[in-house]
This record gives structure tokens, sequence and C-alpha cells, in this order.
């Protein structure tokens, strides 16, 4: 037999794609992803209508879509993040039936339960072999782990590969194997390597980051937390990297080896490990090169799927033995529900991801933002959007002061043991708008654009329109 | 205060502003563009007529591209560009 198809018209015969069906797709490519448009394309030239697109993230370059949309090509988009250019058309009212917004964890979950099923899986694989047993390790495209893509071979009906390095039968090191991979489809390209490694993962240099970054640091030594076996999660923004990296200096200084780093992985995370910080890596997800390269050649640095990263329904996920997790945040509010979804605006630019995943696993989530950004305090009444849920939120690092949810007071009694800045949320508010004025409260449409699904699979908030 | 030429100040980084200042002969004419406009607008529009009025220019076509300044800020960086155009 062979599953190698010389096109993706090819495909769309063989596996007799029809109006309405599902499709999904991963996004270890990133922004430099050419897989779903490139396949949307397909699917639009021959003329098919009304399709639910899951993604597990759509970003910038997914800009085709919004056309996909309006020509009904695409009807139904569900997604764990979707960056601003998309959101933007979203937040505007360009698909009729709202959003599905998940978690990271949440999404695997509702794929293997029935209640997200896909029809066909479309996998951006740097490497397969003619049988599809493929990998993002190896490959002019090579983006280290493919963790969001396991749950997609696993329980859609049908599953294709496509690569742009096909190699001859078998590919030992192989992530997901052939026994799920109806097709393997052969291309010149899949994404464009200066998009699929984040321009963001650089430490801060900004003072106020730095001032953050150390607070968040401090607190993590004067939690408790900090000690042989520690696990950790950081984000890729520049003062978690920056707080990471405070943390490694403490870490060294007095011995504490930690024993997993997880998530999204950057080189930060790879340099804690090799300098003795982590015993290993966790990873679902790599930002960089360097994670890329680590991923290949140490095996401690270990791919997870996103099953095991943070799904609530398997018997047990890496977000369930976290300590501390590192988390941004674009609001907060007083109970410390967080929004990563909206901007101030109203207007989606991000989603979940594992924020709400890990909140919920690590026995400290803390959340690091400057006070203000742009005129803006990072602490509201009430979010434009609840992303997490502020019962499994812990503390609020700012450069003014480090906020802690009263449901933790022994943390607090801890930070101020320490010399922490410790202070009540609302006064954290009161000194942001003594700086910005009191902002007037925006209005938004009254249309339902997304559903945000916790992820337990209940409804946790609506997004509405922006007018 | 008379404002005799073309003059700029400030920049487009995040929590600053781009004033421009030019002549004009019927009154004040503002075009504000502003990250916060629905969160602060009002109150920008009144502190741009206010910090005019203060240094007495009743004559000006003034573009504001506000990217988040607080006010201290901005009637900074007014004030600077009304002194800037009327050399």
């Amino acid at each position: 037999m062979s599953k190698v198809v010389s096109s993706l018209n090819e495909i769309i015969d063989l596996l007799k794609i029809e109006d309405g069906m599902t499709i999904s797709f991963h996004h270890h490519l990133r922004n430099g992803d050419y897989v779903l448009n490139m396949v949307l394309e397909a699917l639009a030239q021959k003329g098919l209508k009304n399709l639910n697109v899951n993604a597990s993230s759509v970003f910038d370059t997914h800009q085709p879509l919004i056309g996909h949309i309006q020509n009904g090509v695409v009807t139904g988009l569900e997604a764990n993040y979707i960056g601003g250019v998309v959101g933007r058309a979203i937040s505007e009212g360009v698909l009729a039936k709202p959003v599905t917004f998940r978690t990271h964890g949440g999404r695997p979950s509702d794929i293997s339960k029935g209640t997200a099923p896909i029809d066909v899986a479309f996998i951006a694989a740097p490497t397969s072999d003619t049988m599809g047993n493929c990998t993002g390790k190896y490959g002019k495209s090579a983006c280290g782990s493919l963790g969001y893509a396991f749950a997609d071979a696993q329980y859609a009906k049908k599953v294709v590969v496509i690569t742009d390095n096909l190699v001859p039968y078998p590919l030992t090191d192989f992530s997901i194997p052939e026994i799920y991979v109806d097709y393997v489809l052969e291309v010149d390209s899949i994404g464009n390597p200066a998009g699929i490694v984040s321009g963001t993962t650089k430490i801060t240099r900004d003072p106020v980051g730095l001032v953050m970054a150390q607070y968040a640091a401090k607190a993590i030594q004067a939690s408790g937390l900090l000690k042989n076996g520690m696990s950790f999660q950081t984000g890729a923004g520049g003062p978690s990297l920056a707080a990471a990296k405070f943390l490694m200096d403490i870490m060294l200084k007095e011995g504490v080896k930690g024993s997993f780093g997880l998530g999204g992985i950057t080189k930060y995370m790879v340099d804690m490990m090799n300098a003795g910080c982590f015993e290993s890596l966790l990873d679902v997800q790599c930002f960089d090169l360097d994670a890329v390269e680590s991923i290949r050649t140490n095996p401690r640095h270990r791919e997870i799927s996103a099953m095991q990263y943070a799904s609530p329904n398997a018997k047990s996920s890496a977000v369930d033995s976290l300590d501390v997790v590192i988390l941004g945040a674009t609001e907060i509010d007083t109970d410390f529900n967080v929004n990563v979804h909206t901007d101030s605006n109203g207007y989606i630019m991000g989603g979940s991801g594992g924020h709400s995943d890990t909140a919920a696993g690590a026995k400290m989530a803390m959340i690091i933002a400057p006070l203000t950004r742009a005129r803006l305090s990072i602490v509201v009444d009430k979010v434009l959007c609840k992303s997490t849920p502020g019962n499994t939120i812990d503390v609020l690092v700012t450069q003014h002061g480090i906020a802690v949810n009263p449901l933790k007071p022994e943390l607090a009694l801890r930070f101020k043991d320490a010399g922490l800045p410790v202070c009540d949320i609302h006064h954290l508010k009161k000194v942001a708008e003594e700086i910005t004025g009191v902002p007037k409260r925006i209005k938004l449409g009254d249309k339902t654009v997304a559903n945000v699904i916790y992820r337990d699979g209940t409804l946790l908030d609506t997004i509405k329109s922006v007018r | 205060m008379e404002i005799k030429k073309l003059a700029t100040a400030g920049t487009l980084e995040s929590s600053d502003a781009f004033i421009t200042v030019e002549p004009n002969e019927n009154g004040i004419e503002l075009n504000l563009e502003s990250v916060v406009i629905n969160q602060f607008g009002e109150e920008i529009e009144a502190l741009v007529y206010s910090v005019l009025d203060e240094l007495d220019v009743k004559n000006v076509n003034i573009s504001i591209n506000d990217r988040g300044a607080v006010e201290c800020v901005l009637r900074a960086r007014i004030e600077t560009a009304v002194m800037r155009g009327k050399e």
C-alpha cells in the first residue's frame, strides 16, 4: 500500500471531504505556518462551504481565513488562541456563529470525549516517512515538539500528514506514529522558519520589567516552594523570562535542584536545565531554535502531548504536578479573575492557551504585569473577559507591589516576612488610577462573538462584539 | 501666542504622544487619535483646549497621536510643540 498522495485535491477526493465537515490544525509552526492557508485555499477552490475549523491556535499569518469566512467557506471556528488580526475581524462580527475558545488542556479533553469531533486532521510535520511516522525535530521547518497535534492524530476520523521533508520508511525517531495516519502529502514548504520561532522570547531590558521580575523571583524564593524537586513553568513574555533568569541565579546560589520545567519551552528553560536547575523539561511546544536543538539532542528534554500537558480528562497530567507558574495578563480584576482573550477595547487578541490549565494545576500561580500599560490600569473592577477564574490565581506581581489572593493568607505572611511589598489588590488599582485617571467603562455590542469554554467543558464567559 | 510654523513634539512610543502644531487662521482645529479614546477621549480633548487657553493660543491646527500618555505627559508635549511653533 502507499499512503503518499500527490496533491491536496487528490486528498479531498479520496477522503470525500464534504460541506459542513470539521477540519483541524495544530500551531507549532506558529506565525510561519503555511499549512492552514494552503488547505483552506484548496478546499475553497473545490467549492466547499460551511466548514468548521478547529485550530489549536490562529496567528496573524492566517489572515486569509477572514476571506474564507466572508465567502462562506468557513462558518465555524474553534481555537485556544486567536491573534490580533483574525481576532479583530471576529470581534467586528465577521462570523455569524460564535467562536469556541478552549484551553490547551480542554481541547484534547473535548476531542477525546467526543464533544469536539474532527472529521479530518491536517498535521504539519517537518519530517515524515512514507507511512506517516512523523516528527517536528528534523527538517528545514523543524519546530521541535508536536504536542498539540497528538489528540488530532488519535481521535480525528481521518488524518493527513503534510510534510516538506519526506524520508524513507521507517523514521525511527517519530513523535506521531503511522497507526493514526491515512495519507501523506509532500509539499515544497510547510512554513517560513523565520515565523516558526517567536520574536518575543527575549529577556526584557526595561527597568520596570526588571523590577517586577526581581519581585517575582524573590516571591518564589519566599513562597516555601523553592526547594529540591520544584517544578516550574513560565511564559515567553519579557518580564516572565527575566523572572526565570533571576530565579535561576537564586537556585544556583542556593544549590536548589528542581525536578522539571514545563510548557512552551524557550532557550532560557533549556539553559536552566543545562545549568542544573531542573532534571528535565516536559515540552508541548518549542518557542525558539535552542529549544528545538535541545529536544532533538537531549533525552532529558521530553516531548509531551497536550493531553499529558494539561488535560483535565487524562488520568493525570503534568500541570497536576506543577509547583510554580508565571503567567501574563491583559487585565486582572479585584477578584483576581484574569483576561488574556481581549485587549482593553474588547478586541480579541489572544486566548487561554495553557493559562487557566496551569493556574488550576500549579501550587502557586503568579501573574506578572506592569501596573499600567499605555494609560490603563492592569487592575480593573471587572475584567472584560474571564479567561482564568480568580480562585486559581494566587499572586499578582507589579512594579508597585505584590497583591496576594485573600484565599492564600499564609502566602501573604511569607512574602511580608521576606520584606516584599505586599499590598491589597484594591490598593494597586487606586495607585494605578492616581497615575492614569479613572477610565470610562467601554461599551460593547450585543452580539456574542465567542464562547470561552473552561478546561472542564463548562461555559466560563462570553465575548461580545465591538461596536 | 501665535503659531508661526509647523512644529512637533513627542514620539509614537507607547505611553507617549506625538503632537503636531501648524498655523491656522480661524480658531483651533483639533485632530485627535488615541489608543484610549474610549476610556479618556473627553478628558484628553478638554485638556488640549485648557492647555491652549493657558498659553493663549487662539489659532492653531493641532494633531495629536496619543499612544496612551498620562495627563502630565500630554500637557508637556503640547506645551513644547506650541513653544517650538511660535518662533
